[in-house]
């Protein structure tokens, strides 16, 4: 025991690891009210290293060839000891990365946690979470099969869409002027490399950035402003071990859903790993119904929902994009006087719920194929979609607020 | 000690000094965006190719591939060559006035000889490839449907001549590559100025 304290003592002298201890973990007062919405951060924290440990096995047998990428994606599956799980660890994982990181964003909007002095705290989430849709992008070419295929053509075709450099643009990204052996080689370099330093350096800076400005709670007040004589929020526990205990539990009924899908559900009906991608990518024939993976449905149904302007699908594209980082702006447009949806008026309880239900059936028609009527709907709630964000400056200034509680409360 | 610091010296040098390596970093980054430009390879793999036509049958469709994209070449029947101008009123661009086709097949076939028509396979959409349709009022697409392409994607129309109907996303009739006959059962894509041409 004295040894390891002597060990201690020398690598403090040499490096904060007792203070940093301290300040992240045993001394980080985090609000004692939190709930099981805050579950979520810490299990894509969890997730993301998921990703990393399957991914990095994964890559020891996959082959980024467009003549082999199919094969070895089956020799993985079939010949490669326990490759099957590595492979279905990675894909479940990837769905549930959105499941957590959406449920972990519905939370930061309904206890206003985007709101001052957590704005770039927000935004770097944000960056996150652009970068994650770039991760699963890429990675779902890698497999080469149909699905990988077609949907890599209408993505990049998105880019040639802007005008003026659009064409070039596109053919820079794929490499060639279709999707190719070219594209598949950069994808992988990017999605095994690139992107994943980029995510675990923002993850790194979002969670220094929660540390400086505290975390929000559900009553979304600061409890720094009531302090005890010890100079600790008197509202705030240590978060280790308070929290990391409480997180501990998260983890293992996440655990539990994650194995459930893992071993009786892997492609989760088509909607985690589309039927289709069992079929190797041919380049001649695209099959008779293609849908994005399910976490990108209702951006995809707000493309297909703007019909082409001018001679042109840009506007299509645009809607699509200012769609995926309008939640950027909330900071800016929420003019509310209160943080949580516990003392908001009734006006943005419904335009969150309408917000919510319009991005589900946004989502559920992106999986959908084209028809007038689910064009109409589509239409309709892309509308309810942006009116969400346009209409919100007014809408939670008008909003009748309740009056916040000085200390947080449990319910 | 700061007193008779130059100080406008300073920053002018801070400036200048940060200014040539931003240059130099630009300069930098230049052979590394370029390398994500298509190579001497990809850009070589776009040679014209010969296509045997005297095995379609009247009223279907051959594919091959072409610079990686697919070619349709259809074999369209009287019937379906009479339906075309019934329909000119519901197509977004019947004229013909964006370029999508070479000028030899600035027609109202859209082809060199009425009967075959080729075509990209590629919408002018989102790059899916459309799926051939030739059967007239099938269930799914409705009684004025004349035969042509339907886009699983995104729900686009085209008629048989591959230009596209109105409330389509599609903006543009689908492009037709450049061709030639080199007899009259061998066709070449891809290119149009070889010599013995037709």
């Amino acid at each position: 025991m004295k040894l390891l304290k002597n060990l201690l003592g020398w690598v403090d002298d040499r490096f904060p690891l007792t203070p940093t201890w301290k300040e992240h973990l045993s001394e980080y007062y985090a609000p004692k009210n939190f709930n099981f919405w805050y579950f979520f951060g810490s299990l894509a924290l969890l997730v993301l290293v998921i990703q990393i440990a399957s991914g990095i096995f994964l890559t020891m047998s996959y082959k980024p060839d467009a003549l082999f990428a199919f094969a070895s994606v089956e020799y993985i599956m079939r010949d490669v000891q326990w490759g099957w799980l590595m492979r279905y660890v990675h894909s479940t994982g990837a769905s549930m990365f959105f499941v957590v990181v959406y449920l972990h964003m519905f939370r930061g909007m309904m206890y206003g946690s985007y709101k001052k002095p957590r704005e770039l705290l927000w935004i770097i989430g944000m960056v996150i979470y652009l970068a994650l849709m770039a991760e699963a992008f890429m990675g779902y070419l890698l497999p080469w099969g149909q699905m990988s295929f077609w949907g890599a053509q209408v993505i990049v075709n998105l880019f040639s869409a802007v005008p003026f450099i659009g064409p070039d643009l596109s053919v820079l990204i794929r490499g060639d002027y279709v999707i190719s052996d070219a594209t598949l080689n950069r994808f992988f370099a990017l999605h095994v490399i690139a992107v994943p330093l980029v995510l675990v350096g923002i993850v790194f800076v979002h969670i220094v950035a929660l540390h400086k400005v505290g975390s929000n709670n559900p009553d979304g007040i600061e409890i720094k402003k009531n302090k005890g004589p010890d100079g600790h929020p008197l509202d705030g526990i240590p978060f280790h071990p308070y929290y990391s205990v409480k997180d501990m539990v998260g983890v293992v009924g996440f655990l539990i859903v994650f194995c459930a899908v893992l071993f009786f559900a892997p492609d989760m009906g088509g909607y985690f790993i589309e039927a289709n991608n069992f079929i190797p990518a041919n380049p001649l024939k695209t099959p008779e119904h293609i849908a994005p993976v399910w976490y990108f449905t209702p951006y995809y149904s707000l493309l297909r929902a703007v019909p082409p302007l001018f001679g042109s699908q840009f506007p299509g594209v645009v809607a699509m994009g200012v769609g995926a980082v309008a939640l950027v702006f909330l900071p800016w447009l929420d003019r509310g006087k209160v943080k949580s949806i516990r003392y908001r008026g009734p006006i943005f309880k419904v335009a969150l719920a309408l917000f919510v239900i319009s991005f589900i059936v946004l989502g559920w028609l992106g999986t959908q194929p084209v028809t007038p009527t689910y064009t109409l709907l589509a239409q309709v709630f892309s509308v309810v979609y942006f009116a969400f964000f346009i209409l919100m400056p007014w809408y939670t200034k008008i909003d009748k607020c309740k009056p916040e509680p000085e200390r947080v409360t449990f319910h | 000690m700061t007193d008779n610091v130059d100080r406008s010296k300073r920053r002018l040098l801070l400036v200048a000094t940060s200014a040539a390596g931003g240059v130099a970093a630009a300069g930098a980054a230049v052979p590394f965006v370029l390398s994500f430009q298509p190579s001497e390879r990809a850009k070589a793999a776009g040679a014209p190719i010969e296509v045997d036509i005297s095995t379609i049958e009247p009223g279907t469709m051959k594919t091959v591939e072409w610079q990686g994209k697919p070619v349709w070449i259809v074999r369209r029947t009287p019937e379906m060559l009479d339906l075309l101008a019934k329909h000119e009123g519901d197509l977004t661009d019947p004229t013909l006035s964006v370029p999508q086709q070479p000028e030899y097949c600035n027609n109202a076939a859209r082809s060199i000889k009425p009967e075959f028509f080729v075509a990209i396979g590629v919408c002018t959409h989102l790059g899916c490839s459309p799926t051939f349709r030739p059967e007239v009022a099938p269930a799914d697409l409705g009684a004025d449907w004349g035969g042509g392409w339907y886009c699983p994607c995104h729900g686009s129309r085209f008629d048989m001549a591959a230009r596209v109907y109105k409330g389509s996303p599609a903006p543009t009739n689908l492009i037709i590559p450049p061709h030639q006959y080199l007899s009259d059962t061998m066709l070449l894509i891809g290119d149009d100025k070889q010599k013995g041409a037709a």
